[in-house]
């Protein structure tokens, strides 16, 4: 039965969203230690904000903000929104990130409570191409550890990741898919993409 | 049940034949030729889960039931992944899982908890004889997906047929013992349902196209398993290659 593929791929999306909130910005001259400690610390922001007892919206709001200083969110959404980026107007991208980032954090928040207590281990970082790969271990109780591939930049004049990628699973790569047929759906038409996204996730 | 599962198997055949062979994909990139009838099935498997979800929402019970019960559903599918360690030429996972198997078994009571990866760190390597097959150097195929089993490629189903009439407990148990093998494998699924509910939820459901978030998830996670890397440096997304703002 495919039944074991199925599972780890569940943990993998799943981790994808827990991982997404809880990623540092490590130095791009990162030596294992150091970064093994942000992440650390990032983790234990995140268990936090859940231990604070906060739930929906409130603990939604919390992890947007944790999102928002690790992550390169104006990037990540619009390699999302790909080549429609392109005619998008500024405005359009501006209200369009706000809205990309509170539905990510909807996303993946919801789904937060299931990877409690998941630790990272840093195994060590490569440059590729124009960033920065940081590979860490996931452990997480009852499971097999596993890969988690965090891709980091500081062409935004700040070291922020821009992807992550999960026993292979590419978070950007889904979201592209995502937001590419919320767009289909609306005929191409951003704003009433960007409304959609405002209740999505 | 029974009856459902070969009909399953002899639309995965069909399926396989009807179109085999081409290329293997790049990564990131999938050869759907069959997508209409794909998707019709996607719809059919997802309503199946509706239904299967709605089923099972009276069982509530404490989560480690629920995972004893997934670690006893998982343990029954270690001889098979054994078996396919072994013809792919690879020693180290067919020991570990075999220990496993005998640990959780024993000292785990029938599978319920896992002892052998919690205490002695041997854990689980996955693999079937769709692995196997890749081993051998077949090609990846089509994506297809198969009533009730989901997403797939013709590699990976006749895979799956395989592995359903090789399967050393499907083979050693019978009567009772095989009712009660199923029962074992149909709790897993239950409490696989129960545990990971909100992701499944997210791809199935509340995407807004199910079915090409679940192909590119299957995919990418499949060819992963198999090649054991993540991805080629040459094909990485960098989206600082192009100018940062426009």
């Amino acid at each position: 039965m495919r039944n074991e593929p199925t599972r780890r791929t569940l943990l993998a999306l799943g981790v994808a969203g827990a991982a997404a909130l809880a990623l540092p910005a490590p130095a791009l001259a990162l030596n294992d230690a150091e970064a093994s400690a942000l992440i650390q610390r990032a983790v234990n922001d995140v268990n936090a904000a859940i231990a604070s007892g906060k739930s929906g919206s409130a603990l939604y709001a919390d992890f947007e903000r944790i999102f928002t200083r690790y992550a390169d969110v104006p990037v990540i959404a619009r390699s999302a929104l790909g080549t429609a980026a392109r005619s998008a107007s500024s405005a359009q991208m501006s209200v369009f990130t706000t809205a990309f980032r509170g539905y990510l954090s909807r996303k993946y928040g919801k789904r937060f409570r299931e990877f409690i207590g998941t630790r990272f281990e840093v195994q060590g970082a490569r440059p590729v191409k124009t960033f920065y790969e940081v590979k860490t271990t996931a452990y997480m109780s009852g499971q097999a550890p596993f890969e988690v591939l965090w891709h980091v930049s500081d062409k935004s004049g700040r070291d922020l990741f821009f992807n992550l990628i999960i026993e292979g699973v590419n978070m950007l790569a889904s979201e592209r898919t995502e937001i590419g047929a919320m767009l289909d759906r609306r005929r191409g038409n951003i704003d009433a993409l960007i409304a959609d996204l405002k209740t999505a996730g | 049940m029974q009856s459902l599962t070969l009909q399953t198997g002899a639309l995965a055949v069909c399926a396989v034949l009807a179109g085999c062979g081409g290329a293997p994909p790049q990564e990131e990139q999938f050869w759907d030729p069959h997508e209409e009838q794909n998707r019709s099935t996607h719809e059919f498997n997802k309503n199946l889960d509706q239904v299967f979800a709605t089923a099972i929402k009276p069982i509530v019970l404490p989560d480690p039931v629920f995972v004893g019960f997934s670690n006893a559903s998982s343990n029954l599918g270690l001889p098979s992944k054994v078996v396919n360690s072994v013809l792919q030429g690879r020693a180290e996972p067919a020991v570990e899982n075999t220990l496993r198997f005998v640990i959780n078994s024993t000292i785990g009571i029938g599978g319920l908890f896992d002892p052998a990866g919690s205490v002695f760190g041997l854990h689980e390597t996955d693999t079937d004889f769709g692995e196997t097959l890749y081993v051998w150097g077949w090609s990846e195929g089509a994506y297809i997906v198969l009533p009730v089993v989901g997403p797939s490629t013709e590699r990976d189903a006749v895979g799956w047929l395989v592995d359903l009439a090789l399967d050393p407990v499907n083979v050693m148990f019978e009567g009772q013992d095989a009712v009660a093998v199923t029962g074992v494998r149909i709790a897993g699924k239950i409490a696989d349902r129960k545990r990971f509910g909100d992701t499944v939820d997210s791809v199935l459901h509340e995407s807004a196209d199910s079915y090409a978030q679940t192909r590119l998830l299957y995919l990418q996670s499949r060819r992963y398993q198999l090649s054991g890397r993540q991805e080629n440096d040459a094909d990485a997304f960098d989206p600082y290659e192009d100018p940062y703002a426009e």
